[in-house]
């Protein structure tokens, strides 16, 4: 119980305390406070990657010995781990006299070329997913099955349409009020600005009263243990 | 005879225009024409005046201000000052040029500029200044600051005061409500439907023997979002637990994996049922984030979850996360306080908990009255800033219509 749960209580507070406190003095040297915390953090997330690793490498191992359903993708992802691992760890295909770290983007070298020829496109690729989850996704949102979706609707056609030359075409001829540009200009800027600032002022609100619980030692649940 | 006579004619006009050709050249090479009168800049330009340097205020020591007044001749007078630099000397060491100014910028007669000596003076240092002000012609004229100035650090910032009395009430607020709560006083929470349906989500797996899957979003443990996503993830886990229903959480964070299943574990023996706890239901897959969506992408294909968590911190992976969970059937409940995601959360998930409620599930699901206390005290906070918003946009209205002469812009200025 003191190990697992007052000691990280007593070290959240500490910490806690520190970075609120050096955001409002600005002596030395709470001003490189929160710069050489953050360069903590840094080095354990570092020595954790470890543990993540070899996570990753049990689970699937472990697919593959028990032949566990699907376990032909775990072989895929072995051998990239493998490959990638072994290219950047022992420097293998790294032309000339470059040292370790920079050989990793170093010219011509295999990781290098690996990196940007293969997993790069391989990124690209499910980000370009996000185009069709978008279109899929404003089906469901534009379909007319309320009063708000109706609004959403008649607010997402006048705004797609008042931003391209289009709209501004059709309506060239109405009183400026009436102009498609100047009409999804207003709802962008003002109903738009005001629904977004009044979640981003509850966020605010949120996070501050959150980390002072944590601070505070009120919450303590991510620690585990029961509190 | 004509012809000849012709001919001579024309020799002879040849001959005299030759000549006379020859006669320019040679005139124009014993005399050559005058050149286009050129600018004289003899005269150095005016140089700049009230040369002032001071410490910068509420800073750890590392900064001076410098300020002058323009030349007389920049954008008046000959009009002909290029630049002005900057040169800083400190006593023993050689001069150093601080920073070049262009001529006739933007803003009025004053420069005001900020020497932070790139990362910083010394702090307590005697540091001295000249301004050149030199002109197109390469003319200059120095002005030297009488005396030294020495940069110093400020204990208290002042111009976060505000925030420090905010930050002071809303504390004050939350310990106040916390004792009321602990005193047996019933605190009202409005329900928040996508909190109640955590059960529900959970129920529908456990009928359809299928998992659940629960994703604390792609950042790691430094993002308050993520930790309130493994705080909500213990909730869901002792639910689990209970109704003996497969979980599976794929993090992208190690230090996440590791806190997330010391929650899970702590929840499952909560429960009386460790022996339920696996340590690779919370596995790790990758940090990269759209390598981690298309292993999560993969997992719900393939195991088809009745139910999908998504609470933590998002960025564009969400829609790709949600939208699959959507093409497969599961009921889904997301939760974010990132502003940009949660349209595509809305579209996509069955439920989701905006922003602050996102913040405020801990305390909903568990009831306990120190949280249920803070939540009512943030609440009594925003209530608050409700209130100074409207007066302030009152007062600020007032004061453009000139009923009114005070305003309250340097009251919110914070540095």
């Amino acid at each position: 119980m003191f190990w697992k749960t007052q000691i990280p209580v007593a070290i959240v507070f500490v910490v806690g305390m520190l970075t609120l406190v050096q955001w409002f003095i600005p002596h030395r040297p709470f001003d490189q406070l929160q710069v050489h915390m953050t360069q903590w953090f840094d080095i354990i997330a570092v020595f954790a990657v470890i543990l993540g690793g070899l996570n990753l490498l049990k689970l699937q191992f472990s697919k593959i010995i028990n032949r566990k359903k699907d376990w032909q993708y775990a072989i895929v992802t072995l051998v990239g781990f493998a490959v990638m691992f072994s290219y950047g760890f022992f420097r293998i295909g790294v032309p000339g006299e470059i040292v370790m770290g920079d050989h990793l983007q170093a010219e011509n070298s295999h990781f290098r070329w690996m990196f940007f020829n293969i997993f790069t496109p391989l990124s690209a690729t499910m980000f370009a997913l996000l185009a069709f989850f978008v279109a899929s996704a404003s089906y469901r949102a534009f379909r007319i099955r309320n009063t708000e979706a109706t609004l959403l609707l008649v607010a997402g056609m006048i705004l797609m349409l008042g931003r391209v030359p289009l709209g501004a075409l059709l309506t060239k001829n109405l009183p400026s009020f009436m102009q498609l540009q100047n009409i999804q200009e207003w709802i962008y800027l003002w109903p738009n600005v005001a629904g977004a600032r009044a979640i981003m002022i509850g966020i605010g609100l949120g996070m501050v009263a959150t980390s002072l619980r944590f601070i505070l030692g009120i919450e303590k649940s991510f620690l585990g243990g029961d509190e | 005879m004509k012809r000849r006579k012709g001919l001579m004619r024309i020799g002879l006009l040849s001959a005299a225009l030759l000549l006379v050709l020859s006669v320019s050249a040679f005139a124009q090479d014993a005399e050559p024409a005058e050149e286009a009168p050129q600018e004289v800049y003899d005269a150095p330009p005016a140089p700049v005046t009230n040369l002032i340097a001071k410490d910068h205020v509420y800073d750890s020591g590392k900064e001076i201000d410098i300020e002058f007044d323009r030349s007389a001749d920049d954008g008046s007078g000959a009009d002909d000052v290029e630049k002005y630099e900057v040169y800083r000397s400190e006593s023993g060491s050689e001069e150093t040029l601080v920073t070049t100014i262009p001529a006739m910028v933007s803003g009025g007669d004053r420069r005001v500029i900020i020497d932070d000596s790139n990362g910083g003076l010394e702090n307590g240092a005697e540091y001295s200044y000249r301004v050149l002000t030199i002109d197109r012609a390469g003319g200059s004229s120095e002005t030297r600051l009488s005396g030294t100035v020495s940069p110093s650090g400020e204990w208290f910032d002042f111009k976060k005061i505000n925030m420090l009395a905010a930050l002071v009430i809303l504390v004050f607020l939350i310990k106040f409500f916390i004792r009321k709560a602990q005193r047996g006083e019933e605190i009202y929470l409005r329900p928040v439907a996508g909190l109640q349906a955590f059960d529900e989500a959970v129920g529908r797996a456990t009928e359809m023997g299928k998992s659940v899957l629960y994703v604390p979003g792609i950042m790691d443990l430094d993002q308050v979002e993520t930790v309130a996503g493994i705080i909500i993830l213990g909730y869901v886990s002792k639910m689990t637990a209970r109704y003996e229903t497969d979980l599976e959480v794929p993090v992208s964070r190690s230090l996440v994996m590791s806190n997330a299943r010391e929650v899970c574990k702590s929840s499952y023996l909560s429960e009386g049922r460790p022996e339920l706890f696996k340590d690779d239901m919370v596995h790790y897959l990758t940090d990269d984030q759209f390598a981690y969506a298309a292993g999560v992408n993969g997992i719900m294909l393939r195991k088809k979850p009745a139910a999908c968590f998504y609470q933590g911190k998002f960025y564009a992976e969400s829609l790709i996360l949600a939208e699959t969970g959507n093409s497969i059937g599961a009921i889904q409940i997301a939760g974010t306080a990132s502003p940009a995601q949660i349209p595509f959360f809305i579209t996509a998930c069955d439920y989701t908990l905006i922003g602050e409620e996102f913040f405020a599930a801990s305390a909903y699901l568990s009831q306990d009255p120190k949280l249920v206390g803070s939540l009512k005290g943030q609440d009594w906070a925003k209530g608050i800033i409700m209130i100074a918003i409207v007066v302030g946009a009152l007062v600020e209205t007032l004061n453009v219509l000139g009923v009114v002469t005070f305003s309250l812009k340097p009251l919110l200025a914070v540095g």
